[in-house]
């Protein structure tokens, strides 16, 4: 019996009328957790009622308080008939089981039916007492912290980052039950909310106790999934790095908004006592595949290509990825082959992390995107607690990216992340990483294999080793082409680097970076099963192949040489395949400048033809240069005879085509001579590839003042001002079914995308100069002809006249950073490892964190509870000076954003995982606005269910959001429309860093007046 | 290809001033498109006609769905799907109950029925105004007159405090519910020259002092209705024309003060008399609702008219009232010095507000 949940139905708002006769409502509530459940009195007459009921309490394992959610329904009482439900609530109290999250949640939150939506707001108080667990067999994970950032979050450190956790669960879809015939849409889709959040929470403790097997306390990236798969089933499958985490405890001291002073004092360094760690073993949750179910099912896996520094330069890159291409295949074939099934159940035998941005020294050197996908039918799950079938699925991925990894050299993969896309029966499971080599003082023992060692050297040049490449330079993986580095001349770098990963903080850039996108569709026959799942899989190198190309010539394009956050998504539906590549394109200072491209005809000359050719070739040329003036890329010209023997003269390679070599005598007589290197040759030899370079043409830039990327943040820009606007903007297209071609489907996917950029600057053109940041472009194919695309993003202001600064030299960069950056020096002393603490807590840059010190004559709680009123409640006062009209106003401000920090704002703690689940269904689609209308509303409240989630924590806002899936269907001949949203992020309390300097150098009376004064810029 | 969905939500909502205005005057999405067109704004920010489109569609959308929560303002401030800052929501809210002084003079002091509802139509025709800004703007002046109706304390706070407006659209808010209770004329053809806000003016003063509120504040409808046995006492008033010994008194008196410093004084002395009895008999017709509708028409009829062919300048009528309602106080025979200055201050107030061309 180690909790007890204490729950207390304060008074709702807004109810909705139940009552015709009256034009009122008789109110009531149920609790329930588990199988127990309490009711309050019925509230008689009122829209807001006040039930004021006394505290319910549940005894529960805390493994159900992991697994269930606290479900609070809202009733219309009638003394003749049934009671009609209101709506309902789902708190996951999943954030009171840590100690250092939040205590109580207390708040508004919206009443949520899936049918009409929110109806009303509902106040209620959570808190859960946790008892002291004796229990040596215990299957609970309380205590491990859950994070969805993607890097190490801001007030902590950590000590090891252990690595890779996954696990997966199966269930059937009430969806598709039986019973479903018969019970209404209401009950169905509520059935399938409460099932998916009892899921998530079973997901989240087994991953915890793999943690605690692992003998970390939290998990970091922490990415949730939902598989829909239909009749088969639903999937529910997350992965993470588990890693052991120290609280900042220097600040602490200081920094403000707990949400009770005490709570501070408790705060040990650790949470639970480390002899946790090496309990469950004979209840280990890990599922050991066993290699003989794969036969039952059909698969296919699929070739993939190792993205790296491949395809510049035109001798043999051309033909290059396709030979990798096949060479992967074979390999990863012999390897699967080779491999024993007893592999697939060695701990920790995948040396992924979900991370994308890490303490500085961890990173050592970066191979380049190595990925996989396969192509699974799927089949009824038939016993839930056996989910062997999709776990071997993804074993087999993750061993095929090891193997990847392992011929670039590297022995561990980081930004790794992998998805799914289904359509009836076909599933195409993806997973891409980055191969890296990593410095073995971060992890734990044994995790990096010893043979490694030798590759780390002891003094990496700032700003350029991560550029390096890992692999032998005799023995590669793949044709590249290697120079010196530019930055330290000592060791080989790529030509072209692409990665999955965010830009290191010490990388030295060029310029400033740009949002990159490929985009492809193929057609594709309607085919049943083995023979459908086939088909895709012969389509998917071709794929993968053109997806590449045009990443790498729209990068030629802008004239820079790297790839960050880059990010493929390949969707299947009936009659096509969708491929969409988003990445942050920048100029490494470390790599080679990049050569043009050059364009070349195949067909026999005729004047016109070249006319063409040669207008084309200036049309690309012009391009280019206006790329490097926009982009502000002038990289520091490096005289030949500076950089010394060591870098081979550039050669002189003859210059094949990319089908046939009879063509290469015409190539010569072209200019070849763009910049100094070989030029990247684009060959027109038919309309396709001609399509190809008018689409590289059409991709317009940004409107002046706008900048975007997919990254966290956006390279070049370090001066971000404090509003934000996260957004989500859906559109779905439907195409004209009459004679489709690639070329057609090409062009309004393309359009698509491209008016879809174009709406969001022009939306967003009061916020100018501003960036894009975090762009994160899902493409779905819910119909035959439908094609939708989710884009969430945030826009940042960033203030103009700072920003011209950025191009300056390097060491007056690194200096800046140095002094800028003192954040992450005093998450990652450089000296950490595994074995020694920090020996000074306090970094001395820190100036204000010093004042602060000196300042101690206030007792401790006492400037906590000043900081208290400065943080979310400072808004409020705000608002009251502000409007004085609109007095009384109690809704604080929760800001949203996908990235892992708050720009101008300083987050304090780390509340909990928000990771929430709703459905939506309607049956008057028409009269809500159409889809349009429908949609548009849903995700509005799913926003404000967010938000009030977060606000309850006593939170301010949301960081590392992200949505991870939006599925919507339609029937607009029946008047009906559903839609299916899955969102996750950290609920945190942030505070402004203007407000933390008022608190570290005024007197603690002084604080609210100016934490008022810093709320306006909140708001 | 056609797009089936098109939707941007932010975490912030965003609010267009530019289409919000648009919006509130009643023009379709495309009629909306057309003038952001004609306003140059693709020239401005390089977008496409498309981009407009989608942009404009996407805030009338969200426009639509706010609407049901600028019904009641305070809702908007408490709920919690659209996160506005305040300032926008004050915004928002003044903005949806502004009204255009075309369509108020229009519907002043009419009853706020459905029979008045069907003539938008006329009135969207004579003023220009599109027929659903004409619905919203009338819908607004009966909303706020339903809830307020019946409220206790005074008519603007009660309006502030349940619409959040600013005091002045409160105010302005006031005078309409105020009208529209009491059913002033304003709509006669002698009336035409005065604006909205010469009408606002004088309901002020009217609920100020010639209300149940102005004398008791725990009274329902205090500062709606006007205060009957007030009314009623200012037959006493009478008396000022019916004697005639205590008319030429005050003839006299008036005359006597003003001599030398009006530049109309021969025409104020020929017409003191009819001017007194115009603004006497007023007061004395008052207990009858039908007269007390007609007050505008009787106070431009008896008095700004007659003062107008005259010439007399704004500064004359001034010292004029003064004297007049001054030098009642001198006269002996006089017992309703309490309830003259009670009528004559907010009379004065109006007349002077009323006098222009």
């Amino acid at each position: 019996m180690p909790g007890k949940l204490k729950v207390k139905i304060v008074a709702g708002r807004h109810l909705p009328v139940m009552d015709r006769a009256s034009d009122l409502t008789d109110a009531f509530v149920e609790v329930k957790f588990g199988n127990t459940t309490f009711k309050t009195d019925v509230y008689l007459k009122s829209l807001n009622p006040q039930w004021n009921s006394e505290w319910f309490k549940f005894e529960v394992d805390d493994e159900d308080l992991q697994d269930e959610p606290l479900q609070i329904t809202v009733l219309d009482h009638d003394t003749y008939s049934a009671n009609d439900a209101i709506g309902k609530v789902y708190i996951d109290i999943d954030p009171l089981l840590y100690s250092e999250a939040a205590t109580v949640i207390s708040g508004w939150f919206p009443i949520y039916d899936t049918i009409h939506g929110i109806r009303g707001e509902i106040n209620v108080v959570v808190k859960v007492d946790l008892f002291n667990d004796l229990n040596r067999f215990r299957q609970s994970s309380c205590g491990v912290k859950f994070f969805c950032t993607t890097s190490i979050p801001k007030c902590y450190r950590a000590v090891i980052i252990h690595g890779f956790v996954e696990e997966l669960v199966v269930n059937e879809d009430p969806e598709y039950q039986w019973i479903d015939r018969i019970r209404t849409p209401r009950a169905s889709n509520e059935a399938r909310q409460r099932l998916i959040s009892l899921m998530s929470g079973e997901l989240q403790r087994k991953i915890g106790l793999k943690v605690l097997e692992m003998r970390g306390n939290a998990v970091v990236g922490y990415l949730q999934c939902f598989d829909l798969e239909g009749e088969s089933g639903l999937v529910v499958r997350a992965i993470g790095t588990a890693c052991t985490l120290d609280k900042l405890s220097s600040p602490a001291a200081f920094l403000p908004a707990c949400n009770s002073p005490s709570k501070e004092m408790k705060e040990s360094p650790l949470a639970h006592p480390p002899s946790h760690g090496c309990r469950s073993t004979h209840n280990s949750p890990i599922h050991t595949a066993t290699g003989s179910r794969l036969t039952q099912n059909f698969s296919v896996s699929v070739p993939t290509l190792i993205y790296t520094g491949m395809g510049s330069g035109s001798a043999g890159k051309e033909g290059g990825p396709f030979k990798a291409l096949l060479r992967q295949q074979t390999q990863s074939a012999l390897e699967q082959r080779g491999g024993s099934p007893h592999r697939f159940c060695r701990r920790r035998e995948f040396p992924f992390f979900t991370l994308t941005a890490f303490p500085p020294g961890f990173l050592v050197h970066v191979g380049g995107v190595v990925s996989a996908r396969s192509v699974k039918l799927l089949d009824r799950i038939h016993n839930p607690d056996e989910p062997e079938t999709r776990d071997a699925w993804w074993a087999e991925i993750r061993q095929e990216i090891k193997s990847h990894a392992k011929a670039l050299g590297c022995h561990a993969v980081v930004g790794y992340s992998e998805s799914t896309s289904i359509c009836e029966e076909v599933c195409i499971l993806s997973a891409s990483g980055t191969a890296a080599v990593l410095n073995p003082r971060f992890l734990q023992d044994g995790t990096v294999e010893g043979c490694l060692e030798q590759r780390i050297e002891e003094n990496l040049p700032a700003g350029c080793g991560f550029c390096h490449i890992p692999y032998d330079e005799l023995n590669m993986p793949f044709p590249a082409h290697l120079t010196y580095c530019y930055n330290c001349r000592k060791q080989k770098v790529p030509d072209v680097l692409f990665t999955t990963i965010d830009l290191p903080t010490d990388a030295t850039v060029v310029g400033k970076g740009c949002l990159i996108q490929a985009r492809l569709c193929r057609l594709k026959k309607k085919a049943q099963a083995e023979a459908n799942a086939t088909a895709i899989s012969n389509l998917l190198p071709f794929m993968e192949y053109e997806v590449h190309t045009q990443l790498m010539n729209k990068l030629k394009l802008k004239g820079m040489n790297a790839l960050f956050g880059l990010r493929i998504q390949i969707t299947v539906g009936e009659n096509m395949l969708m491929g969409l590549a988003s990445a942050t394109a920048v100029y490494l200072a470390a790599l080679p400048m990049p050569g043009g491209i050059q364009i070349a005809g195949k067909t026999p000359s005729d004047g016109s033809y070249e006319q063409h050719i040669s207008h084309m070739q200036k049309k690309i040329s012009d391009t280019i240069a206006k790329n490097k003036e926009l982009y502000e890329i002038n990289p520091p010209e490096i005289s030949e005879e500076i950089i010394g023997s060591p870098i081979p003269e550039p050669k002189q390679r003859s210059r094949l085509l990319r089908s046939q070599s009879e063509s290469s005598d015409e190539v010569t007589e072209l200019d070849l001579s763009h910049g100094k290197k070989d030029a990247f040759v684009l060959e027109i030899d038919d309309t396709d590839a001609m399509e190809d370079v008018h689409s590289l043409l059409t991709d317009v830039p940004p409107p002046s003042g706008f900048y975007s990327c997919n990254t966290e943040i956006m390279p070049g820009i370090n001066n971000w001002t404090s509003e934000i606007q996260m957004f989500t903007s859906v559109r779905v297209i439907r195409l004209s079914s009459l004679n489709l071609t690639n070329q057609a489907l090409n062009k309004n996917f393309n359009d698509l995308c491209e008016n879809l950029l174009k709406s969001l600057y022009f939306k967003l053109r009061s916020m100018i100069p501003c960036c894009l940041c975090h762009v994160n472009f899902t493409v779905s194919l819910p119909e035959d002809e439908l094609i939708q695309v989710t884009v969430t993003a945030v826009a940042i202001t960033f203030d103009k006249n700072q920003a011209l600064q950025t191009t300056k030299t390097h060491i007056e960069k690194s200096l800046q950073r140095a002094s800028t950056d003192n954040e992450e020096l005093l998450q990652f002393p450089l000296e950490l490892c595994s074995d020694s603490l920090p020996s000074h807590p306090f970094p001395p840059a820190k100036e204000h964190l010093e004042s602060a010190r000196s300042n101690s004559g206030i007792p401790a709680a006492q400037r906590a509870v000043t900081v208290e009123k400065a943080s979310p409640m400072g808004e409020g006062n705000f608002r009251n000076r502000s409007a004085p009209p609109c007095a009384n106003s109690t809704v604080g401000v929760v800001k949203m954003t996908p990235l892992s920090f708050i720009p101008g704002a300083k987050i304090t703690k780390y509340l909990g995982i928000i990771n929430m689940f709703f459905i939506r269904e309607t049956t008057s689609l028409r009269e809500e606005g159409g889809v349009s209308g429908f949609l548009h509303a849903f995700i509005a409240e799913v926003f404000a269910m967010v938000r009030a989630h977060v606000a309850a924590l006593g939170g301010n806002a949301v960081v590392s959001y992200i949505m991870k899936q939006c599925v919507f269907m339609e029937n607009p001949n029946k008047n009906q429309a559903q839609c299916l949203i899955n969102v996750s992020g950290d609920a945190v309390i942030f505070v402004r860093e203007s407000e933390l300097e008022v608190i570290s150098t005024q007197q603690p009376t002084a604080n609210c007046q100016q934490s008022c004064a810093g709320g306006e810029v909140t708001t | 290809m056609t797009s089936e969905l098109d939707i941007f939500v932010g975490n912030t909502t965003l609010i267009d001033e530019e289409v919000y205005r648009l919006w509130l005057d009643g023009y379709s999405v495309s009629d909306a498109v057309a003038l952001r067109v004609r306003a140059g704004i693709l020239e401005q920010t390089g977008a496409t006609a498309a981009v407009l489109q989608s942009d404009t569609m996407d805030h009338y959308r969200t426009f639509h769905m706010l609407e049901r929560l600028l019904h009641a303002p305070p809702k908007l401030l408490h709920q919690l799907v659209f996160q506005i800052p305040p300032s926008r929501q004050a915004l928002l809210i003044e903005r949806y109950y502004a009204f255009d002084e075309a369509f108020v003079r229009e519907v002043l002091g009419k009853k706020l029925s459905k029979g008045t509802k069907k003539d938008l139509d006329d009135i969207s025709a004579k003023t220009g105004i599109t027929l659903k800004s004409c619905r919203r703007q009338f819908d607004n002046f009966k909303r706020v007159f339903k809830v307020v109706e019946e409220m206790r304390g005074s008519l603007a706070d009660n309006i502030q405090q349940h619409f959040l407006f600013s005091d002045r659209l409160a105010r302005d808010y006031a005078a309409i519910v105020f009208f529209a209770n009491n059913r002033f004329e304003t709509a006669k053809k002698k009336l035409q020259y005065l604006s909205f806000g010469d009408f606002a003016f004088c309901a002020e003063l009217m609920i100020q002092n010639w209300t149940l509120g102005a004398v008791d504040s725990q009274v329902d409808d205090m500062d709606m209705d006007l205060d009957k046995e007030f009314l009623q006492d200012l037959k006493e008033l009478k008396v000022l024309v019916a004697d005639k010994d205590l008319l030429d008194l005050h003839k006299s008196l008036v005359c006597t003060a003003l001599r030398g410093k009006l530049g109309v004084f021969s025409e104020m002395e020929a017409n003191f008399k009819n001017l007194s009895r115009g603004l006497v008999n007023v007061a004395a017709k008052l207990t009858h609702n039908k007269d007390v509708r007609d007050l505008f028409v009787d106070l431009v009829e008896k008095f700004v008219e007659p003062c107008r062919s005259d010439h007399w300048p704004l500064g004359d009528v001034r010292l004029f009232l003064n004297q007049y309602s001054v030098t009642v106080h001198s006269l002996d025979g006089f017992r309703h010095q309490a309830l003259w200055d009670r009528y004559m201050d907010t009379l004065r107030g109006c007349l002077l507000r009323l006098y222009h061309d």
